[in-house]
């Protein structure tokens, strides 16, 4: 008539759906919070957010419960608590700060009445809620290249396992209580007991009731070390182990080409929009592939492939040819990233300059070698603050921009935007990769 | 610490447990429970869950069936956080009153633990629940899993239909309001044969439904189409309308002028399980000191017939001393008085009644002192009290000298606290009504009734606080609770106090 149970092989995270509405519900907060840390965060971070999630503190605000319920200060209350020490009928004792009662129970129910709540966002529903919405464009999905392989993924503790996953801290707990429980004789008490016997047995001549003494306390020390090796420091039941579980997982592979123009004319400025662009663009294909590297290519007259700290910081000067960067970026596909292994998307930052009439060239050089093998490519021109005309009207521009113009009415992965400011970057980041149907240039 | 006798068998040694080990520790947990205590079970139904899914369990009152709410994922992310920084235990366990009688118990327990919870909630709950007169008055054991089930997925479909903002807008003032939600001294009016046929067809599909959004033209408004209520006096209208009305969310549910069918439907199944869990909050003490009495006989019990290891029976012990733990009023760890410690003391005191009562237990218990079946007399009590008639009844002089029981007065128009009783014999009486007074929900929880509502007027909904002892409301929750109301009514919602002349 009666039954056992064994619900642990059912599914786990039954409260999905309660965080999912909770996440929903705190939406805007949180969207705030993570769009101002995403401000802050610079690309050298790597990850830019730490694997293991990032705790956000958002305003308690919109999250309340409210209930009717008594108010804590006023009226005439009745305590009655455990534990009087010295107090008879009529004693007074000064009323704590801030009213209530003695213990301050009716002051918040629930934890509520705080103003902030603390909680973990996982490194997935951060990104979920930065990238809200956005996606990869169709085109770009279908021809997305991934392989399959087999993870891992850390599953609690168990009683038996491998030593190497042996986890000391549960382990040692569980022994001490054991050694507690069972009365475990000391070390101490052991070597104590010892040197007695030795001060009386060193006795030149004992009496009778001190050889029975000896012989007493030999017994004991014999009980004593029997105990010590019967109930052990460790025990085998005291073991946990960590356990691993198998995880299949996608595996796919992005390049991310990082191109800049670094002459005189492009100040810190400028670099620092291009860098925010490049941030963004990191996490967000991050999120997408299972691996991702940046390769920083930058130019003047003519084109290197740098690292980070050199692309952003460091000085340069000379004309500008943007077809050497773009050259670069196509000799190191043909060298390191087969395009049929790898994700390649592009990138580019300039102030619009170009020399001569090499721009044509660019139009060249992106339509027949770097398009074809890119899933995506994105253009900025960093323009002045007070450039009105050139924010407003798209048609306007200086020859380079003219014949990117060209190859975007030629091919649907390619993007191009003018930013002026640093709250420009996000929005123009989210219009480039919104489905189209919401009014993103994304097809 | 009894003797432990030789001869029958270890039910089980060392920590691990097994499925095996489990169902011969509950056939001699049952044994005891049955022929000793004479515990009147429901049929068990003993689950075993992982350390996630308790936490999930946790974040949803302890039924793992309830339906989904943004609250629950905030308390998850709570329990969560307090839970993986170590600074909150779980539970061992958690038990449903239902029947069969659900328990869930955590597979990290040893076997000395799982032994333990079982006595606790599948003998010790369980009795309480089948027998004590509330949950047999207002709880439908048999239905709630059925009831838990229906209201999940009527809920999910509604979400499906109208969205989840929609939904969101009504759980969250039934929510607001669930406090509101229960009957607390009689049962719900029976509804009236229209009314029955209404809520016929508001589950028979949200189609048929469709003719019931209005609401002058709506039968579950309550009025005989004889009766006018434009011209009836007030008294009419509170006579219809079961004025005064301490049931804020049925009043809602029935007479609100803008619900539709299906909000009403949702505010009917935050109402139920108000109701559900109402007599759980009013005999904490009772409850968990049923259990805990329980726990103890019986592994006391399973210890001297020899049929637990030492080692076992300590860790058990440690287990039991933690819970019974109650921390003085100026202790650090002191947060309020520990229902498991007085409800357990309260029991065993019982016994000592019974068994050996002094003089002044003669004079305080002549009903029960030097009672010669002292399970009797705590079966009668466990069927028969809740927290607050318990305490007034049962709680003895030498319990409150124990716990050095004292009486606190925070009187605002006082400069201090002053110390009005202590544990003598002049004090007695009084701590007890005073701790009596502590446990009386109503007496806790404000007295909010819905006092009129002119539907043919302004429709202004007007809501009277009795005020006790001079105590308010929490002003900021009050507002942002008759926004709530004001979405579910629809006009202007009114609340007002009223203070009662203190006596003396």
């Amino acid at each position: 008539m009666h039954h056992f149970i064994d619900r642990r092989a059912n599914p786990k995270g039954k409260s999905h759906g309660n965080r999912q509405r909770f996440l929903r519900r705190a939406r805007e907060n949180i969207k705030d919070r993570v769009d101002r840390s995403v401000r802050d965060k610079s690309i050298q971070d790597g990850e830019a957010v730490p694997v293991d999630g990032e705790q956000v503190t958002i305003p308690a605000r919109g999250l309340q419960e409210p209930r009717f319920f008594h108010g804590s200060k006023g009226g005439n209350r009745r305590h009655v608590l455990p534990g009087n020490k010295e107090f008879v009928v009529g004693d007074t004792l000064p009323k704590p700060k801030g009213g209530a009662g003695q213990n301050g129970r009716e002051a918040s129910e629930d934890g509520e009445g705080e103003d902030e709540f603390s909680f973990t966002l996982t490194q997935d529903e951060y990104l979920e809620i930065l990238f809200d919405g956005l996606e990869l464009p169709d085109l770009v999905e279908k021809s997305s290249v991934e392989t399959e392989t087999i993870g891992t993924r850390r599953a609690g503790l168990t009683t038996v396992g491998t030593p190497n996953n042996l986890n000391l801290v549960r382990t040692m707990r569980n022994a001490l209580g054991r050694r507690i429980a069972l009365h475990r004789p000391s070390r101490r008490a052991e070597e104590e007991l010892q040197s007695e016997i030795e001060m009386l047995e060193a006795l030149p001549n004992r009496s009778d009731a001190q050889e029975e003494l000896l012989a007493e306390m030999c017994a004991r020390l014999e009980r004593l070390q029997r105990k010590r090796k019967m109930v052990g420091y460790i025990d085998p039941i005291d073991l946990r182990f960590d356990t691993h579980v198998p995880e299949k997982v996608r595996k796919s592979r992005a390049v991310v080409f990082c191109l800049m123009d670094v002459s005189g004319s492009m100040q810190d400025r400028e670099k620092d929009l291009g860098k925010r662009f490049f941030l963004l663009l990191h996490l967000f294909l991050a999120r997408c592939y299972e691996q991702t590297e940046l390769v920083f290519i930058r130019h003047t007259h003519h084109a290197q492939e740098v690292d980070e700290e050199t692309f952003f910081y460091a000085r340069e000067t000379g004309g500008t040819i943007v077809s050497t960067a773009l050259d670069k970026m196509r000799e190191i596909i043909t060298d390191r990233y087969p395009p049929q292994e790898w994700n390649i998307y592009g990138a580019q930052v300039s102030d619009g300059e170009n020399f001569g009439n090499d721009s044509v060239r660019c139009k060249k050089l992106l339509l027949e070698d770097l398009l074809p093998v890119c899933q995506y490519y994105a253009y900025i021109e960093v323009v002045e603050e007070d450039a009105e005309d050139l924010l407003q009207d798209l048609s306007v521009g200086d020859d380079l921009w003219q014949n990117y113009r060209a190859v975007k009415d030629q091919t649907e992965h390619f993007a191009m935007q003018r930013v002026a400011h640093a709250a420009h970057i996000y929005p123009i980041f989210r219009e480039f990769f919104l489905p189209r149907l919401k009014g993103g240039q994304n097809a | 610490m009894p003797e432990a006798k030789s001869g029958s068998k270890l039910l089980f040694e060392g920590p691990e447990w097994s499925f095996a080990l489990l169902e011969k520790a509950r056939d001699a947990i049952e044994e005891i429970a049955l022929n000793d205590l004479g515990l009147n079970l429901y049929q068990n139904q003993i689950e075993i869950i992982s350390s996630e899914q308790m936490l999930d369990a946790y974040s949803c009152v302890g039924l793992p069936l309830m339906y989904q709410h943004w609250s629950f994922g905030k308390h998850f992310a709570r329990d969560e956080a307090l839970y993986r920084s170590g600074r909150q235990g779980l539970a061992y366990e958690i038990v449903i009153n239902s029947n069969p009688c659900i328990s869930y118990n955590m597979e990290e327990n040893t076997m000395a633990m799982q032994v333990l919870v079982m006595a606790h909630a599948a003998f010790g709950h369980n009795h309480f629940f089948k027998n004590n007169y509330l949950f047999l008055q207002w709880t439908d054991a048999d239905g709630i899993q059925d009831y838990l089930a229906f209201a999940k997925n009527y809920i999910a479909a509604c979400e499906e239909r109208y969205g989840i903002d929609a939904v969101e807008e009504i759980l969250d003032a039934g929510h607001a309001l669930q406090t509101q939600g229960v009957f607390r001294y009689g049962r719900p009016p029976k509804p009236t044969s229209q009314e029955l046929a209404a809520m016929q067809r508001v589950r028979d599909g949200y189609a048929g439904s469709r003719s019931l959004l209005d609401i002058w033209t709506d039968a579950t408004l309550g009025h005989d189409s004889a009766e006018t209520p434009k011209d009836a006096p007030l008294a009419a209208r509170r006579k219809s309308m079961n004025l005064p009305q301490e049931n804020i969310l049925y009043f809602l549910e029935k007479h609100s002028p803008v619900l539709e069918p299906w909000q009403r439907e949702l505010l009917r199944i935050v109402r139920m399980l108000a109701q559900y869990f109402y007599p759980q909050k009013q005999t904490k003490v009772m409850n968990e000191g049923c259990a805990t009495f329980v726990h103890y006989h019986i592994i006391n019990e399973l210890f001297s017939q020899g049929r637990l290891s030492e080692a076992a029976y300590l860790e058990m012990m440690h287990s039991h001393t933690n819970v019974v733990l109650q921390p003085d009023f100026d202790d650090p760890r002191y947060s309020g008085i520990n229902p498991y410690a007085l409800g357990f003391a309260m029991m065993m005191d019982i016994r000592r009644i019974c068994e050996e009562p002094t003089e002044e237990d003669r004079d305080w218990f002549p009903d029960i002192a030097g009672h010669d079946d002292w399970r009797h007399v705590l079966r009668h009590a466990w069927a028969n009290y809740r927290d607050e008639s318990f305490i007034q009844q049962f709680l003895s002089p030498h319990l409150m000298r124990k716990f050095k029981l004292f009486t606190l007065v925070d009187d605002a128009s006082q400069k201090d606290l002053v110390v009005s009783q202590i544990h003598n014999r002049a004090g007695y009486k009084a701590i007890r009504q005073d701790l009596a007074q502590q446990y009386n929900l109503a007496y806790l929880e404000p007295d909010i009734q819905v006092t009129d509502a002119d539907l043919s007027g302004d429709r202004c909904l007007i809501l009277t606080h009795t005020v006790r002892d001079g105590i308010h409301l929490d002003e900021a929750n009050k507002e942002e609770v008759l926004k709530h109301l004001r979405r579910l009514w629809g006009y202007e919602v009114t609340l007002d106090a009223v203070e009662t002349v203190v006596e003396s």
